[in-house]
């Protein structure tokens, strides 16, 4: 899960990390009242869960707070990648001497997380990797031991030869592990880093993704998740324990298990056909998870046919076979629907279907070159 | 012969009284498997169906029925635990099922295991089967036959899909294994290309990947240096989005790295057979016999 600038800043600032005053605005008229409140330059910048958002024009500096209600209402409502702009952070403009890069990331290789810092900060870190890889020093962390205060000073030396801003450094890379570790992430990033004019090293930007396996027990993260920043069929689907991603074709895909259902995608694509949808229902399957499926895909104007592809192991395909009997009894179905299904109570699926008007193949290959066929009319195969 | 398990093995459930461990457990007996004990707390000295001791502690388990090796159907925020309980009480083969567990709680677990010098598979992972000796897990036994490929794979009903169109065909397999979608799991594709490339009984090796992370270019690596056995591959994800969470924590493309093509592409390198979809194993795997 992704979480705003905005609240990450705030979980940071909660563990002791330098960020400079500022706060969120839906409006341009709160913009401007927290402008106001702090008084010296700010800078605008839209909270959206996406990268570039300064190239995009969603970041502007404002120095009355007239400007920042100016700024605001045009950034408010812009689009950023495809998502829109709902809220705005303002906050105090930091003279900056120097920027540097901060950020931890679970890494699979070393299976630990592992520090990432860079003197070049400020802009794409993957640049900098690429071109000027002895700039980064990686650091991966035990986190049976945690960071240790000689690597903290390591990591703040990499960045800074005076000891006085190391020491700061080092500190707060002590409290950005400390809350990488508290709040389950994946990731966590202070981009810049920076040092003022007066020697002051603050955090000016601030990332975190947190782990979805951890948000059960951690109630107070899960609670930041901003649903209004997501694609509404994937918050309704996330609702209803599914998996899903909308994608651009119209064979709309109901699969089990998210290796056969992503093999399920690239044969649509195989033969000539384009998948609307990655969609897994998971293991234990009930047939309330295959109306909501159903729900979800139909709703999509693009979708010229449906194709189920259910292998059952845990998964029993009876329980398939009357969710799609339910579900298209509650509304009946407007475009034509490819059922593959093997393994688990295979026969009493079949049988289930078929006294209901619908047929059922037992081979993939078939079913998704006949789902292309119908969803292209005929014309592909 | 086979990998990691045969009609040796003795296993030990954790979670044995739940719904999941519980409904395997009677699958796995059934297949054969010898299952010897089980975990709950709390229930020590009952039976399970009359017939498998239940234990308080893997510890006590272990040491009562000398068991070497633990399955593990607990819930996600308990799992890591249990993987340590195991490894603690000094069984061989750990193979954690659940899915859901914290990547930051396979941090510490890793090392532990580990440095007690056992084999952990998954977590999030189908386990595995010898087919005809014994099976570890969920991985539906009907779907199965004896034979000489080696099938290892980071997905579950991708594997039947594959596993089912193989044994149709009339090829049967040494072991299937599942070694799970996660970031961090206990068991790569190296350490089951290793197993398969010492067993005589595998003569040609069939592995499923996805996208995400670095593990197929690195178990394609190893192919081309170390491995005299045919591999056959494929990569689930060849039309997914870049930056999009697709159910398992590992599919994430990010950049550059991990992407089907690139993974593809380290596959023809390696001298591998490629695999473009699941139906394509069957010639790739016959002509390589």
């Amino acid at each position: 899960m992704n979480i705003h600038e905005y609240q990450a800043k705030e979980i940071l600032r909660g563990f002791g990390v330098p960020i400079p005053p500022g706060d969120v605005a839906t409006t341009p008229a709160e913009a401007e009242q927290i402008a106001r409140r702090i008084g010296r330059t700010v800078v605008v910048k839209a909270q959206v869960h996406a990268g570039g958002r300064g190239k995009a024009g969603g970041v502007k500096l404002a120095k009355t707070p007239e400007e920042a209600r100016d700024v605001a209402s045009k950034i408010l409502g812009m689009e950023i990648k495809g998502l829109t702009v709902q809220k705005v952070l303002v906050t105090d403009a930091a003279e900056i001497a120097s920027e540097a890069y901060v950020g931890i990331i679970l890494d699979r290789a070393s299976k630990k997380p592992v520090f990432m810092v860079s003197p070049a900060g400020g802009i794409d870190i993957e640049e900098v990797a690429a071109k000027t890889p002895e700039k980064i020093m990686r650091l991966p962390i035990d986190t049976r031991y945690g960071l240790m205060p000689f690597q903290a000073m390591e990591l703040g030396f990499f960045l800074y030869p005076e000891a006085a801003k190391a020491r700061a450094a080092a500190k707060i890379m002590k409290q950005l592990y400390d809350a990488f570790m508290a709040n389950g992430a994946s990731l966590a990033e202070i981009n810049p880093l920076v040092v003022t004019p007066n020697g002051d090293v603050i955090a000016l930007d601030a990332k975190m993704s947190i782990d979805d396996n951890e948000l059960d027990r951690l109630p107070k993260i899960a609670a930041l998740r901003d649903e209004s920043a997501e694609e509404p069929s994937e918050v309704q689907a996330r609702n209803a324990n599914l998996t899903f991603i909308k994608l651009d074709g119209n064979v709309g895909c109901v699969v089990n298990g998210a290796g056969l259902a992503m093999a399920t995608m690239d044969l649509v694509k195989y033969y000539g056909g384009e998948p609307a949808n990655f969609l897994d229902i998971g293991g234990s399957s009930n047939p309330e998870k295959v109306v909501n499926a159903l729900k979800i895909i139909t709703a999509d104007p693009s979708v010229k046919a449906i194709l189920f592809n259910i292998f059952g192991g845990i998964t029993r395909t009876d329980d398939v076979a009357n969710g799609i009997v339910r579900a298209t009894k509650q509304n009946p179905l407007k475009v034509p629907i490819v059922i593959r299904l093997t393994g688990t109570n295979e026969e009493i699926a079949v049988k289930i279907l078929t006294e209901n008007g619908f047929s059922a193949m037992t081979d993939m290959d078939e079913a998704v070159q006949r789902a292309v066929q119908l969803a292209t009319g005929g014309k592909a195969a | 012969m086979s990998i990691f398990i045969d009609r040796n093995t003795t296993v030990i459930v954790q979670g044995i009284t739940g719904r999941d461990g519980s409904f395997h457990t009677r699958q796995m007996i059934e297949y054969g498997t010898r299952v010897v004990a089980g975990v709950t707390p709390g229930k020590g000295g009952q039976k399970f169906d009359d017939a498998v001791p239940i234990f308080n502690t893997v510890a006590e388990a272990a040491k009562e029925t000398g068991a070497n090796t633990s399955v593990i159907y607990v819930p996600p925020m308990y799992a890591a635990d249990a993987i340590m309980e195991a490894a603690d009480a000094g069984v061989t083969l750990i193979v954690a099922i659940t899915e859901g567990v914290p990547v930051l709680d396979m941090t510490r677990v890793y090392p532990f295991v580990k440095e007690r010098g056992a084999r952990l598979l998954g977590p999030n992972c189908p386990g595995l089967i010898s087919p005809g000796k014994s099976k570890v897990g969920i991985i539906p036994g009907r779907i199965c036959t004896p034979g000489p490929v080696g099938v290892v794979s980071r997905s579950g009903t991708l594997t039947y899909e594959i596993v089912y169109q193989l044994t149709r065909a009339g090829i049967g397999q040494t072991t299937c294994v599942g070694i799970g979608g996660d970031p961090i799991n206990g068991t790569n594709f190296i350490d089951c290309l290793t197993a398969f490339e010492e067993d005589p009984d595998t003569k040609a090796v069939a592995l499923m990947g996805e996208i995400g992370g670095t593990d197929e270019q690195n178990a394609a690596q190893f192919v081309k240096e170390y491995m005299k056995k045919p591999v056959v591959g494929f990569i689930a994800g060849q039309t997914a989005p870049p930056g999009r969470r697709m159910g398992h924590a590992g599919a994430i493309i990010s950049g550059s790295a991990g992407t089907a093509a690139e993974k593809i592409q380290a596959f023809e390198d390696a001298g591998m057979g490629v695999a473009r979809r699941p139906l394509d194993f069957v010639e790739l795997i016959k002509a390589r016999l």
